[in-house]
């Protein structure tokens, strides 16, 4: 921030230099270089996000099979993709999945988050270093936590398991991602224990921004600590609430690399979620007609969670 | 963090060191898995058995093995992620320049749709994206594979950055033009330079997002010559069942950059998390 030329009034800059040649010509050639800073990635934005979600529309009309990628050929069949996937269980049982992995995971992380934020905005010696430190398992690229946890989860010679049978908790043998019945759990747990760091982070900071005193104000009306965290906590935190839990449900409803390093969305489909279901229709079937359909869905369940927070955004502003 | 530890002397100093108690063992349980990787990579005689709760001895056989598999996709991952931060930052810094500084008209419609290209889900767009990509011959290649996950990094960057340089001085720039430098040279010379921390912030970002990507090399990759170290972990499992001692050495080799960059690039990772939640 060294400017020692800064003798100039702002009123000086506003008197154009330009000497001759036409104002209005000038103006137009400075918008336009202008502009040229902004379009690059109007132009990126719009080739990799726009054009995919209509690309994704034009798409789930029509009919591709592993031919089309000789042939080139992937002639339009009307609503048949739609209606195929729509008759198919296992596209209700993935919108179950999608929908409870969501909600649990979003839960999970949001109360142990929260409770870590309140725990560490509390000053005690190491404090900030722990904090820090608990953000690791967020920086491991997903693949790698869902594989880990694969081993641990492992039913004969997982840790937990032989954790669980040293305590006496639990026979030793829970198959945690064998069983159609445990293994939606289980991928929701591993998805808790990676959002704890980011839920935790983010409250931290809205927890930071409240002013003390009101804390001090409301411990000298004799309030309890729940009483003031339930009174005084909470309800500044709000706005820091909506962004986390929009945040968390964007990037949770979507979800694919978890569950393909866990479970590849097994066993018998029991963790098949909206995310998996569009990966296996498209490219190991190669019907990307039908993995768009239900891309689009997953599409219309991300705009409609939009257009409520944005309506409750705008209420709360006004 | 020095100065959090030096604060008020009127808590009781023995409730104080029991709350860092509590905070060690909280960190134990989370980042177990992360030790448990480690342990088991140590361990890699023990393949399908179970895994002793502490390395017997120091066995990097599993590494050396790790390195040998997926030395090659470790650095087709650096050589991705570095191509695909500096695509990010050259599409960004400029946008986030133009957005905060221009007054152009429909500056905030772009800005409005840049926080909604987050809720687009990634496998819709590698779905539309792989039938572009075989029509354009970038299936398989280095080039698309960093723009794809350039692609994961531009919005944040774009948001982080115009929330920072809406906030320089509007005279440091006007002075920048007075001494008769243009839009671009006012840009390099002036704006970049005092951006440095937000740069920083975007390009940490961009790369742990790219190094982390695992959908686009899944999706945009049919063949093995663009294998990045995600993907080739997953085909590792599948490859190895009975080799774990090796896998979960790959694996915290792929750890390893997020863990540099936590230690040395802590405040701009707390910065990011930070900046990223204003969206």
């Amino acid at each position: 921030m060294t400017t020692p030329t800064v003798t100039a009034t702002p009123a000086a800059g506003a008197a154009k230099p330009a000497t001759a040649a036409d104002p209005n010509r000038l103006r137009r050639r400075r918008r336009l270089a202008q502009w040229g800073f902004v379009a690059p990635a109007v132009v990126f934005m719009l080739l990799f996000f726009g054009y995919p979600l209509v690309r994704n529309v034009v798409m789930s009309f029509q009919h591709y099979t592993p031919k089309t990628f000789f042939t080139g050929e992937s002639p339009f069949n009307g609503t048949d993709n739609w209606s195929n996937v729509f008759q198919d269980a296992l596209f209700g049982k993935a919108l179950w999945h999608t929908l409870v992995f969501t909600a649990g995971s979003l839960l999970g992380q949001f109360c142990i988050g929260l409770a870590l934020a309140v725990f560490f905005n509390r000053r005690f010696p190491l404090g900030g270093v722990l904090r820090s430190l608990i953000l690791l398992p967020w920086l491991v690229p997903m693949v790698v936590s869902g594989i880990v946890w694969r081993r641990i989860l492992d039913q004969d010679t997982g840790v937990l398991n032989t954790f669980l049978d040293t305590v006496g908790l639990g026979s030793g043998h829970t198959p945690w991602l064998t069983s159609p019945n445990m293994a939606l759990l289980s991928v929701i747990l591993v998805n808790i224990w990676i959002g704890i760091p980011f839920n935790m982070v983010i409250l931290y900071g809205g927890l930071q921004e409240i002013p003390k005193e009101l804390h001090e104000a409301a411990a000298l009306d004799g309030a309890s600590a729940w009483r003031t965290f339930r009174s005084v906590t909470l309800p500044m935190l709000k706005p820091v609430v909506t962004v986390v839990l929009v945040l968390g449900f964007m990037s949770t409803v979507k979800i694919l690399d978890l569950i393909l390093a866990l479970t590849d969305g097994g066993p018998a489909d029991a963790t098949q979620t909206l995310g998996t279901l569009t990966y296996q229709n498209s490219f190991v079937q190669l019907d990307f007609g039908a993995g768009a359909v239900v891309g689009n869905v997953l599409i219309l369940i991300s705009a409609v969670f939009a257009v409520f927070y944005l309506r409750a955004n705008r209420t709360e502003g006004k | 963090m020095a100065s959090q530890t030096t604060t008020a002397p009127t808590a009781a100093p023995r409730r104080r060191w029991g709350s860092t108690i509590a905070g060690v063992l909280i960190l134990c349980v989370m980042l177990f898995p992360l030790y448990w990787m480690l342990n088991t990579a140590l361990q890699p005689e023990s393949g399908l058995l179970k895994v002793d709760p502490v390395p017997g001895g120091l066995d990097l056989s599993g590494f050396s093995k790790a390195i040998s598999d997926q030395g090659g996709h470790l650095l087709t991952s650096l050589v991705v992620s570095l191509g695909a931060v500096v695509i990010c930052l050259a599409i960004a810094a400029p946008a986030a320049y133009g957005l905060a500084r221009f007054g152009l008209r429909g500056s905030k419609t772009i800005v409005f749709g840049t926080l909604i290209t987050q809720m687009v889900p990634g496998i819709v767009i590698a779905n539309a994206l792989y039938n572009s990509y075989v029509d354009l011959g970038l299936v398989n290649s280095y080039f698309g594979l960093m723009l794809a996950d350039a692609s994961l990094g531009i919005p944040f960057s774009i948001v982080l950055m115009r929330s920072f340089m809406v906030s320089i001085p509007g005279e440091v720039i006007e002075a920048a033009q007075i001494d008769g430098a243009g839009a671009v040279r006012t840009f390099l010379k002036v704006v970049l330079p005092m951006s440095r921390n937000s740069l920083i912030t975007s390009g940490l970002f961009a790369f742990l997002f790219s190094w982390s990507d695992f959908m686009f090399a899944l999706t945009l990759n049919t063949t093995d010559e663009v294998k990045p170290v995600t993907l080739g972990i997953y085909q590792y499992i599948g490859a190895h069942v009975g080799d774990w001692g090796s896998v979960m050495a790959a694996s915290v080799l792929s750890a390893v950059p997020a863990a540099i960059l936590l230690v040395l690039a802590q405040k701009y990772i707390a910065a990011g998390i930070a900046g990223g939640s204003v969206k």
